[in-house]
């Protein structure tokens, strides 16, 4: 690992300020995926700006009120604190049981929701739940859906130094998340969020399968229209040494079937 | 740059690198070297210690993000668990078990620490033979016994999804889960046993 600073302020604008005055600095959150980079010179910060303890990155709160309601979620959240937590699993219990699936335990401990989400592995778990529930990304200076953020592999909106401190969820009317787990990372071979909007329309969105998180559009098609959900058709499939695309994609299939067969128990 | 932090319920003032590993400076400065590093990947899960209470991979944390926490390492667990009902023990108990460690600490010599008994969990990973080279050990332990606070009495597939982040190469987990297990029934019996007093 090289050298760095190390600096863990106490208040968004503090870390915002730091980082306005070094342009090689990174926000350091749970460091899940940081960390590893770190250590294999794969990144080299000049510093960190630790925002893990900040107290406003770590709310979970529902605002709002029936069908309406959202749940806001601090960037800070570590995905045990969101697997745990009883009120949103009363509302959103497919987002606690998502979050009691990533990694193992030790990584739960750590990781974060904001930071998964600014990573933007393509095999990562929380970006298909923020894409199927059209929830919005907030950050310190704007809010974003969803759609508009995740920009394929490892890719997002963010500008330099712009942090998330947010997350917010509309409730849907039903929704669940079903992953084949890669057996050594934990990581999704494919993950299908499927979730039934308030509006009557439905939405599928997969993680692992192709170049960064996407929205199945044939499926929910299907779906809505009580058909049989056809095969996935991409040009981007991920190939590498642990499947080839076509297995992915029949993944994805057999993913969203396990999914809604869930949908009646919610998670 | 200069931290403060508890390791093994010893508060100690240290003065770290900020690239230096939470495993690193346990092996390193404290010789607290029963935290293992097997693949320094996050994988294996040999350098698991627990952080205000919850298993999480020390080679996978910077020291500084410890300031101000509570580290327990495989060395601390069962003075820690002798002393504490933070692991799910009854008051009497605990002090029946204080009154034991008030006793060896008496007897034994000034210059080591007192003879504890080891942790339930030590005890049934020797017991059901959950080990055999013993490398990933420690790290199983210390994930185990984070896996009994939130499930005391764990099913086969809790225990597995508990142990997750740590790997055997030896075992094939069979003897490990059978450990959990007989621990856990032997953690509750002792907690019945010290609120009925």
């Amino acid at each position: 690992m090289y050298a760095f600073r190390y600096q863990r302020p106490s208040s968004v604008e503090a870390a915002l300020e730091l980082a306005s005055a070094d342009e090689e600095a990174k926000y350091l959150a749970g460091g899940m995926t940081l960390i590893p980079a770190l250590k294999h010179r794969l990144a080299s910060p000049s510093r960190l700006i630790d925002i893990a303890r900040i107290p406003s990155l770590r709310v979970c709160e529902r605002i709002g009120a029936g069908a309406g309601a959202v749940w806001r979620l601090g960037a800070a959240l570590r995905h045990v604190e969101v697997a745990q937590h009883a009120g949103l699993a009363g509302d959103l219990p497919a987002l606690t049981h998502l979050a009691a699936g990533i990694g193992d335990p030790q990584v739960r401990a750590r990781g974060t929701i904001g930071g998964s989400v600014a990573n933007n592995d393509p095999a990562a778990d929380y970006p298909s739940a923020l894409l199927a529930l059209g929830a919005v990304v907030m950050t310190d200076r704007r809010r974003m859906p969803a759609a508009d953020f995740f920009q394929g592999m490892f890719s997002t909106a963010l500008e330099e130094r712009e942090m998330i401190v947010a997350i917010e969820f509309p409730l849907p009317r039903r929704a669940a998340y079903a992953k084949f787990p890669h057996p050594a990372t934990g990581y999704a071979m494919a993950g299908v969020f499927v979730a039934e909007h308030q509006d009557g329309n439905w939405r599928v969105a997969v993680t692992g399968v192709g170049a960064g998180v996407f929205r199945w559009e044939a499926a929910e098609a299907a779906i809505a229209a009580g058909d049989p959900v056809p095969s996935l058709e991409r040009d981007d499939l991920m190939e590498d040494m642990h499947a080839p695309g076509t297995y992915r994609a029949h993944l994805a299939s057999v993913m969203l079937a396990k999914a809604r067969s869930q949908l009646s128990i919610g998670v | 740059m200069k931290i403060s932090l508890t390791i093994n319920g010893v508060q100690r003032e240290v003065d770290v690198e900020e690239r230096t590993l939470l495993a690193d400076l346990l092996r390193d400065q404290f010789a607290l070297t029963g935290t293992h590093l097997g693949c320094d990947t996050s994988q294996c899960g040999c350098c698991t210690v627990h952080l205000d209470g919850e298993a999480v991979k020390s080679c996978t944390m910077l020291a500084v993000q410890a300031e101000g926490c509570s580290v327990l390492t495989i060395e601390g667990l069962a003075q820690s668990y002798a002393l504490s009902d933070g692991e799910g023990m009854s008051k009497e108990l605990r002090r029946d078990r204080e009154a034991v460690w008030k006793d060896q600490a008496g007897s034994s010599s000034a210059a080591g620490p007192p003879a504890f008994e080891v942790h339930p969990v030590q005890a049934a990973f020797a017991a059901c033979h959950g080990l055999q080279c013993g490398f990933c050990t420690p790290g199983m332990i210390m994930a185990s016994t984070d896996l009994l606070r939130r499930h005391p009495d764990p099913s086969d597939e809790q225990i597995l999804e508990g142990l997750a982040g740590n790997l055997c190469r030896c075992t094939g987990y069979v003897n490990i889960v059978k450990a959990v297990k007989q621990a856990a029934a032997q953690m509750r019996e002792s907690q019945t046993a010290g609120s009925s007093r």
